[in-house]
Order: C-alpha cells, then sequence, then structure tokens
C-alpha cells in the first residue's frame, strides 16, 4: 500500500526532496553568488519538467494516504499551470534580484517549497492535508514578502501578510473543527455523505462558511480582500507577480476541491456566499483601481476584481461553471506573466519606477513593447478578440445558465468601470504628454515572455490552444 | 452548399496588409512612410476588387445567406460568415470607402506606419460584422472594432482627444456589454449562436414580471431593449448621441469618414439582422417608442445643428438626424420602410463621408474648422464649391441626388403607418436644408474679405480623384436607385413575411387565450 501511495504522491515529494537539496547546496556552498544564480535556473528547469511530467500523466483518478491526497485530472490541470506560472515568475525575477543585491539561494528554495505546498493543496482530500499545503505555502510566501530585509515597505508587507494570513488560518482552522466535529470525519469524500444524508446541520454551515472566509483571504476576494494593495506594493515586485499567480490558481482550485467535493451537495447553501463574493469583488476591484497610480497596486485590484469573476464561475455551482473558472485562471496567469514581465523592467535612468505616469508616451521609446502592453491592457479589460474576453465569456455563460442572470449583468456593469484603468495604461503609453519616461532596457527573456504572452491573447483566439476541452476534462473529474 | 472563401478572404486581407506593414516595415524615414502608405492603399484597392468577385457572384433573388463559411469554433460557436441582401451593400461600402480613407489620410505625417496599421485592421473587424454569422463571432467584430477607433482618436485626434475617446469607447462598451449578456441568454435558451437559426428561433413573448412589474412581450422584450442599448447607442439615437459630435470632432478625417460612413451603420445593420427577425413582439410593441426618438432626433438634432460653430459638429449632428429617418424607416415594418432605411444607410454612408472630406480639404489648409473663420471660398475654390455643394444637396435630399430616395422611401413608408410621425419628420427634412444651406453659404459665398484665405489653392489632383468615385455613386444612386433596391428588395421581403408571420402566430395565440 505504502508503495503505491508514494507513488501517487511522487511529484510533491520529489519537489520537496528537491527544495531541501538545494537548500544543503546553498548553505554549505562557497561561492554564494554563482550557486544562487544556478539554484534558481535549475529549480526553474524543474518546475518546468515537472509540469510536463505531471501534464503527460496517463489520465485518471488515483488517492493516497485514504484519501487524503487526491490525484485527478482536476489537480494535474490546476498543478501544471501553477508550475508554469511559477516558473515563469521565477526566471523573471533573476535579473531584478541580482540588481538589487536579493539573489540568495533561499529565494528559489522559499519558491519551491510554497509551490509543493500549493500542489498539495490543489491535491488536497483531507482537512488535514489541506490545511497542511496551505500553511506550506503561507509560510514561504511570508517569508519572501518580506524577503527584501533592509526595506520598511517589504518588512512591512511581510508582517501584514503574516498577521493576516495567520488569522484567516485561525479562521479556516475553526471552521475545519467545526466541521470535523459535526461530520464526525476529516475526509471529504466522508464529508460529503455525511452531508447527503443528514443534510447541512448549522455546525457543519457554520464551519463551512469560516472554511471558506479563510480560503478567500488567500485568493483575496472581497471583503477579505484589505491585504492584498499593501503587500503588492510593498514586496520585491518578482514576489508580487508571484502572488499574482500560481498562488490565486492553487487557492481558487481549493476552494473548488472543497465546494464541490465536500458540500457538492448542497450548491444552494454555498452560491449565495458565493455570489456575494463574486459581486462585491468585480466592484471593488474595478472601482477601488480608478484611483491608483502606482501600477502594482493597480495589479492589486485588478486581481480582486479578476478573482470575482473566477468567483462567479464558481458561484453557478455547475460543471461548466469550474471549466469556466479553470479557463479563466489560466488565461488570468498567462496574462500576469505578460504583465510583470514588463513591471520588473519598469526603470528610468537605472531606477525602478512603479508610478504609472511613468509609462507616458512609451510607445515611442519601445514601440513592440508598448504594443504588447497594450495588447495584454485589452485582454485583460476583456475586449474581444483578445482571449481575456473569452475567459470572461466563458465565466458569463456559466452564470447565466446557472439563472444568476443578475449576477452576470453586474459583472458585465463592473468589466466596463474596470475597462477604465486598463485604458488609461494605454492611453498614457500612446497618448501622454510627458517626455519623462521610461528608458530601460528589456533583458531576452523577459521580452520574449511579454511578446509570448500578448501573442498568446491574440492567437488563442483561434482555438484556445486546447485548453477548452482540458479544462472540461478536468472539470469533469472534480464533479465525479 | 457551395465551397467558397471568398467572405475569409475578404475579411482578413487587409489584416494580413497589416501583419505585413507590422513585420516588414522598418524605419521612420520619409521612404518608409510612403511605403507604408502606398502598402496600405494597395491592400485597400485589391480587397475592394476582391469584393467585387462576392458583388458579382450573389444572386439578388436568392434570399438566404450566400456564400456561406462554415467551420468548428471554441465551445460550442461556430466560425461562420454569409452575406444576404441586407449586408452585401455594406460589405461593398466598407470595402469601397477603405482606399478613399486612406487616400485621404495622405497627408497625415507621424506614426504613418501604426496608423495605416489600424485602419486596415478596422476595416477587418468592420467587414466581419456585417459577415459573421455567429453571435459570438459578430461581437467579437462588433466590440474590437473599439479598439482601433479608440487609438485612432486618441493618438490623431484634435485638442480634446482624450476626453472624445475615452468618451467614445467607454459610451459603446457599456451598450454592447449589456448586448452581450442577452446574446449568452438567447445562447442558453436556443442552443445554439447561429444567427440564421436564431432568426427562425421563437423566443418567449409571454408577459413576465420582474420586481412586481408586468412586462409585456416578456423575455422577448428585455432581449430586444439589451440589443437596443448597444445599437442605439452605436447608430447613434438621441438621446445617447451625446458621444458622437465629440468623437466626430476630435477624430483625425480619416476617423470622421470610417465613423460616418461605416462604424454607425453596424447599429442599423444590428436592428434588421437581431432585432426585427428574432424579437417580432418586442419590435412591434415598442414601435411607438421607436418612432418618437427617431422624430425627436430629426427635429431636436437639427435644431442643434443650426446653432454649431464647428464645420465638423454640424455635419455630425446631421448625421444623428438622418439615422433618425433610417430607425423610423426600420421601425414602419413595411417594404418600403426598409428599403430606404438601407438606402438611406448607403447613401448617408458615401455622402457624409463625402462631407467630412469637404472639411477635410480646407481644414488641410487653414488648420481650423470654425465656421466663422470662412467666407468667400467660391471666389477662389470653384471647383471645390461645386464639390461642397453637390453633397450639400445630397444631405438635403435633393431629387436626382442618393440622399432623396432614402428620405422619400421612409417618409412614404411611415406616412402608411402613423401620419403624425411622418409630419414631424418632414419637418426635419426642412431644418436640414436650413442648417446645410447656411453652413454653405457662411462658408463659400459673401465677400472673400479675410487676408488669410486669399492665398488658398482649389483641390490638387489627389482630392479631385478621391471625390470622383463619391460623386459617381451619388449621382448614379440619385437617379437610378433600382441598383440598390434590386438588391436588397428580394432579401428585405423576405425578412418582413418572417417578422408579420411570427406576429400573426403571436396574435393569433393571444385572441385564442382571451377568447
Amino acid at each position: 500500500m505504502l508503495s503505491n501511495d508514494i507513488s501517487v504522491i511522487l511529484p510533491e515529494l520529489l519537489l520537496a526532496v528537491y527544495a531541501m537539496a538545494a537548500l544543503m547546496v546553498g548553505v554549505y556552498a562557497r561561492k554564494q553568488e554563482a550557486i544562487s544564480n544556478l539554484i534558481l535556473w535549475v529549480t526553474v528547469v524543474v518546475f518546468v519538467i515537472f509540469g510536463f511530467w505531471i501534464g503527460f500523466a496517463p489520465e485518471g483518478t488515483s488517492t493516497a494516504f485514504h484519501e487524503a491526497f487526491i490525484n485527478d485530472g482536476f489537480a494535474r490541470f490546476a498543478k501544471v499551470t501553477l508550475l508554469w506560472g511559477a516558473a515563469a515568475v521565477l526566471a523573471m525575477s533573476r535579473d531584478y534580484l541580482a540588481k538589487n543585491g536579493l539573489l540568495k539561494f533561499e529565494f528559489p528554495v522559499l519558491v519551491a517549497l510554497a509551490t509543493v505546498g500549493m500542489m498539495m493543496m490543489v491535491s488536497a482530500g483531507d482537512l488535514m492535508s489541506l490545511y497542511l499545503g496551505l500553511e506550506l505555502q503561507s509560510l514561504a510566501l511570508y517569508v519572501i514578502a518580506a524577503f527584501r530585509r533592509d526595506s520598511l515597505r517589504s518588512s512591512e508587507a511581510g508582517l501584514k501578510y503574516f498577521v493576516l494570513g495567520s488569522l484567516s488560518s485561525g479562521l479556516l482552522l475553526y471552521g475545519a473543527s467545526l466541521v470535523y466535529g459535526f461530520a464526525g470525519t476529516t475526509v471529504f469524500s466522508g464529508i460529503y455523505s455525511v452531508v447527503g444524508q443528514e443534510g447541512l446541520s448549522l455546525g457543519l454551515l457554520f464551519g463551512m462558511v469560516f472554511m471558506l472566509a479563510g480560503l478567500t483571504f488567500k485568493i483575496s476576494a472581497v471583503p477579505f480582500h484589505m491585504w492584498t494593495p499593501d503587500v503588492y506594493e510593498g514586496s520585491p515586485t518578482p514576489v508580487t507577480a508571484l502572488f499574482a499567480t500560481a498562488p490565486k490558481m492553487a487557492a481558487a482550485a481549493l476552494i473548488a476541491r472543497l465546494l464541490f467535493d465536500s458540500f457538492g451537495e448542497v450548491v444552494g447553501q454555498w452560491q449565495q456566499v458565493l455570489v456575494l463574493l463574486s459581486f462585491l469583488s468585480v466592484f471593488v476591484g474595478a472601482l477601488a483601481a480608478i484611483g491608483q497610480t502606482n501600477i502594482k497596486r493597480l495589479m492589486a485590484y485588478s486581481s480582486i476584481g479578476h478573482m470575482g469573476f473566477a468567483m462567479m464561475g464558481l458561484a453557478a455551482g455547475t460543471e461548466q461553471g469550474v471549466q469556466a473558472m479553470l479557463i479563466y485562471m489560466a488565461i488570468y496567469v498567462t496574462m500576469n506573466v505578460g504583465v510583470f514581465a514588463f513591471i520588473l523592467n519598469m526603470e528610468r535612468d537605472g531606477q525602478a519606477v512603479t508610478d504609472i505616469s511613468a509609462l507616458s508616451l512609451y510607445s515611442k521609446v519601445a514601440p513592440g513593447r508598448a504594443a504588447a502592453l497594450a495588447a495584454l491592457m485589452f485582454s485583460l479589460a476583456g475586449i474581444p478578440p483578445l482571449v481575456g474576453f473569452f475567459g470572461k465569456l466563458y465565466v458569463l455563460e456559466a452564470a447565466v445558465d446557472a439563472g444568476l442572470v443578475w449576477l452576470a449583468i453586474a459583472g458585465v456593469l463592473a468589466s466596463v468601470i474596470g475597462a477604465y484603468y486598463y485604458l488609461r495604461i494605454v492611453y498614457l503609453m500612446y497618448f501622454g504628454a510627458t517626455e519623462n519616461t521610461l528608458n530601460g532596457r528589456m533583458p531576452m527573456l523577459h521580452g520574449t515572455l511579454l511578446a509570448a504572452s500578448s501573442l498568446a491573447m491574440i492567437v488563442g483566439v483561434v482555438n484556445l490552444f486546447g485548453v477548452e476541452t482540458l479544462a472540461g476534462m478536468a472539470a469533469a473529474t472534480l464533479l465525479n | 452548399m457551395e465551397n467558397t472563401v471568398i467572405l475569409s478572404i475578404t475579411t482578413f486581407l487587409p489584416l494580413f496588409g497589416a501583419a505585413v506593414l507590422m513585420v516588414f516595415l522598418r524605419g521612420n524615414d520619409a521612404v518608409a512612410v510612403r511605403n507604408a502608405k502606398l502598402l496600405a492603399l494597395f491592400t485597400t484597392v485589391v480587397t475592394f476588387l476582391v469584393s467585387l468577385v462576392i458583388l458579382f457572384k450573389f444572386d439578388p433573388s436568392d434570399t438566404g445567406f450566400q456564400m456561406v463559411e462554415q467551420k468548428e469554433w471554441l465551445g460550442g460557436l461556430t466560425y461562420k460568415l454569409g452575406v444576404d441582401g441586407i449586408s452585401v451593400l455594406f460589405v461593398m461600402l466598407t470595402t469601397f470607402i477603405m482606399p478613399i480613407v486612406i487616400g485621404a489620410s495622405w497627408k497625415v505625417e507621424t506614426r504613418v506606419k501604426e496608423y495605416m496599421i489600424l485602419f486596415l485592421m478596422l476595416e477587418t473587424l468592420m467587414i466581419g460584422v456585417f459577415v459573421a454569422l455567429d453571435l459570438v463571432l459578430f461581437y467579437g467584430f462588433f466590440e474590437a472594432g473599439l479598439i482601433p477607433m479608440f487609438l485612432i482618436i486618441g493618438i490623431w485626434g484634435g485638442k480634446d482627444r482624450i476626453y472624445a475617446a475615452f468618451k467614445f469607447f467607454l459610451y459603446t462598451l457599456l451598450g454592447s456589454l449589456l448586448m452581450l449578456i442577452a446574446m449568452i441568454y438567447m445562447w442558453y435558451v436556443s442552443g445554439t449562436t447561429d444567427i440564421e437559426a436564431l432568426m427562425s428561433f421563437d423566443f418567449s413573448s409571454a408577459p413576465i414580471s420582474v420586481l412586481g412589474i408586468t412586462i409585456a412581450g416578456g423575455v422577448q422584450t428585455l432581449l430586444f431593449l439589451a440589443f437596443f442599448a448597444s445599437f442605439a447607442v452605436k447608430l447613434p439615437m438621441w438621446p445617447v448621441h451625446t458621444w458622437l459630435p465629440d468623437a466626430h470632432v476630435q477624430a483625425p478625417t480619416a476617423g470622421s469618414i470610417v465613423l460616418a460612413a461605416i462604424l454607425i451603420k453596424m447599429g442599423g445593420y444590428g436592428f434588421l439582422r437581431f432585432s426585427l427577425p428574432m424579437f417580432p413582439v418586442a419590435s412591434d410593441l415598442l414601435q411607438n417608442f421607436i418612432f418618437f426618438l427617431s422624430v425627436a432626433a430629426i427635429i431636436l438634432t437639427s435644431l442643434i445643428a443650426l446653432a454649431q460653430t464647428d464645420m465638423k459638429k454640424l455635419i455630425a449632428y446631421s448625421s444623428v438626424a438622418h439615422m433618425g429617418f433610417v430607425t423610423m424607416g426600420i421601425f414602419a415594418f413595411n417594404q418600403q420602410g426598409l428599403d430606404g432605411a438601407i438606402f438611406q444607410m448607403i447613401s448617408h454612408g458615401i455622402v457624409a463621408g463625402a462631407l467630412f472630406m469637404v472639411v477635410g480639404v480646407i481644414y488641410d489648409r487653414m488648420h481650423t474648422r470654425e465656421i466663422a473663420a470662412f467666407g468667400g471660398l467660391a471666389l477662389n475654390m470653384p471647383r471645390y464649391a461645386l464639390v461642397f455643394m453637390l453633397f450639400t444637396m445630397a444631405n438635403v435630399g435633393l431629387p436626382g441626388l442618393s440622399g432623396f430616395v432614402g428620405e422619400v422611401l421612409t417618409l412614404a413608408a411611415v406616412f402608411k403607418v402613423n401620419t403624425w410621425v411622418a409630419f414631424g419628420a418632414t419637418s426635419g427634412v426642412i431644418l436640414s436644408a436650413a442648417y446645410a444651406l447656411w453652413l454653405y453659404r457662411r462658408v463659400m459665398f459673401g465677400d472673400l474679405i479675410k487676408e488669410s484665405l486669399k492665398g488658398l489653392s482649389d483641390m490638387d489632383t489627389r482630392e479631385k480623384l478621391l471625390f470622383a468615385p463619391l460623386v459617381f455613386l451619388t449621382v448614379l444612386f440619385g437617379v437610378y436607385p433600382t441598383l440598390v433596391l434590386d438588391i436588397t428588395g428580394p432579401s428585405v421581403e423576405a425578412l418582413l413575411q418572417h417578422f408579420h408571420s411570427a406576429l400573426g402566430v403571436v396574435q393569433t395565440a393571444t385572441e385564442a387565450v382571451t377568447h
């Protein structure tokens, strides 16, 4: 049995072992600079290879450790997305880290550990493995948020994230204990059958809501979003890029897993909660972003809005909704990789700039990069024919089919408001006035990622690169 | 079904030209700029020639969709293109206008390459709107057109271009997103996004109650209103027309031509393609509402036009008034009305496009559009005066020019339905003569007293060449409108037949219930 269990969790296990080994090498190596560099690149390669490994694994569902760990199509889809997202972000961070004296071997190791946590989260089939994965991820992320120790803002961001994150973990644990107490089991499938037979007792309902509150903190959905702008702004930019991509995918997948695998029988009970989260997130994301002048804060609010749309898919409570959510998240991660590849290189005379007014007339300085960023902005705003529109289309379709027409209308109104601030970036780049614009160069790798991401947004119109079918299969495994 | 890809070729040829420009054209020197212009002109001309094949292959007696292409796309959507008597002329109008638009931009000097790329992209998107036969495909083309237009107004526009660009974008986006929700709902109810199939799908028209208010026409009314939000803004109808004057005034000449000639026609096309065939009961219910808005548009915007001091703004308001005739004709629900509305749109596309070019000619020379800055131009610009006069008259609706046919058909059509509406609209015609002729008088006649105007030269060869095809078509359609009406007639007839039978079925059903 044990060998069977091990074989199911082999990728996570190997990645954890790799992280430990890299840590040891880092600690005992002499040339810190060179070895950190090496570890970073090896980690990137490992992520990519693991992505392929998991992506091309045979289909089918297998569980390990008495269903505490589930490896199914849904988990694999989420893992591939988050591994590749993390790989891209890690690869992009090298230059920034080196320039700011932050290139230490701990960074890739911590990212690797966080990634193990995320993979654990999306495969969790038990309240304990859920918490295990979540905490592994969160602790690693708290540390890298404060990675720039000599910076007040970075430390503040780390501390803020830690305090609020612990609070949310507390809520989650409290909810989990209630669920365990009333269901008598921690296994999702066990909870599912208890709920199916006895309905949702008051204790289970409380437990579920508390757990949801804890988890929505991680995806920064309103009203648990307060930390996002500050942490995004304060953290070193590569860390912000990471926050905006892989952990969001993991947490959204975890929410889907928890709701469908353990409370799938009482969709009506949690649907209202998600509807409210989604409604508030899309509006707060859209309205609060209007006044932002810092691009990292702007992206924070943008991610809040996007999470609102992802939750709209889940709120539908159907297989179609889960599929829409997965497609939306995959597109969202791709777009953010491109945008952050750009943000990481926003420099004027060698100084990093995060003020959006520095984008003024950028299209004259670097027409290619400006066009790529403009395409990404239109895609984020959800304007056809860019792929971002199709993400929204799937979500809205799922919502309408589930009878949530008014929520879809609200989402649409919010996206008109949201279009304003994405357009403002395009406006600055193309019609700006001042000449005090960015003049940094962009390394090959970042340029490639930016170009690839924006091209994907344009070319993806043809068939979305098959993501639709994959997400459909993934959603089907979650619901069966 | 015949196997042809002519529509795809026509649609994507300009985009291909844009890609070639983007990838192969380097540098910013005079040669590169010239090459960019030539390549753009070449692409649009070739597109026009290719589109002529569509016109020749088109069989007016066939009322269905022709040259249909169909392929599977994502998520149950289809990539389906086709034209019928209603859309084919809009395709032709687009491909015909675009070379002229590029020619009118010959004097552009800043960022020429990007400028040409955006216009070529825009052409693809505009043709796409008229040939798309899938809801989401249509929506994609419809909405994507905002991006290049936003940039065109924003980069090459006038002083307040940023305000105009944002207003244009957000106004139209809000309208069309409501349409998107309606489309998703239709998809959900009918299980298809095929426009051809949806045209014969019966959306429920049983009254429903929302928040305690009973809505006659039920789902159809709600869907109709969602589409209406989009098309009314696009067309634009009073009172949601306010983005148009701003956009027109700030846009560069070529942008104004595209806006007036094609972009706003998408709204009218949308009513014909979606509202009438898919929501007949709601259209019927809201007929008087539309009539009211149309007449209000015709009279009020004509009065506003009288008070304008900026030439472009005046023409923009006159466009709104002319679009009032279009909606009035469409909602008369008879052959003359629909034919007249389509004719009015085609004619207005040519005439309003030409008028914006007319303004462009003196704007290029004087860099102002203030009416007060001119006067007496007829003295040293006689040829220009002739062209200006011709299009002013066409705009007013002088018999023998294309503007007359559309107005008279829509007025006759609406007279049969509602004489008061016809009465109101006719008084608008008088007002239009007033503002147009007054504009002409102030700019062209009088003594040439302003020193700065004395050195103005008449039109050069390029300008004459650009106006020639427009003049030709204005006169041709004016004296021989059958050219257009023969093509639109059968399709319009089929549409009306379907419309009235759908209405009849519902009415007998309601009568059966009440008895």
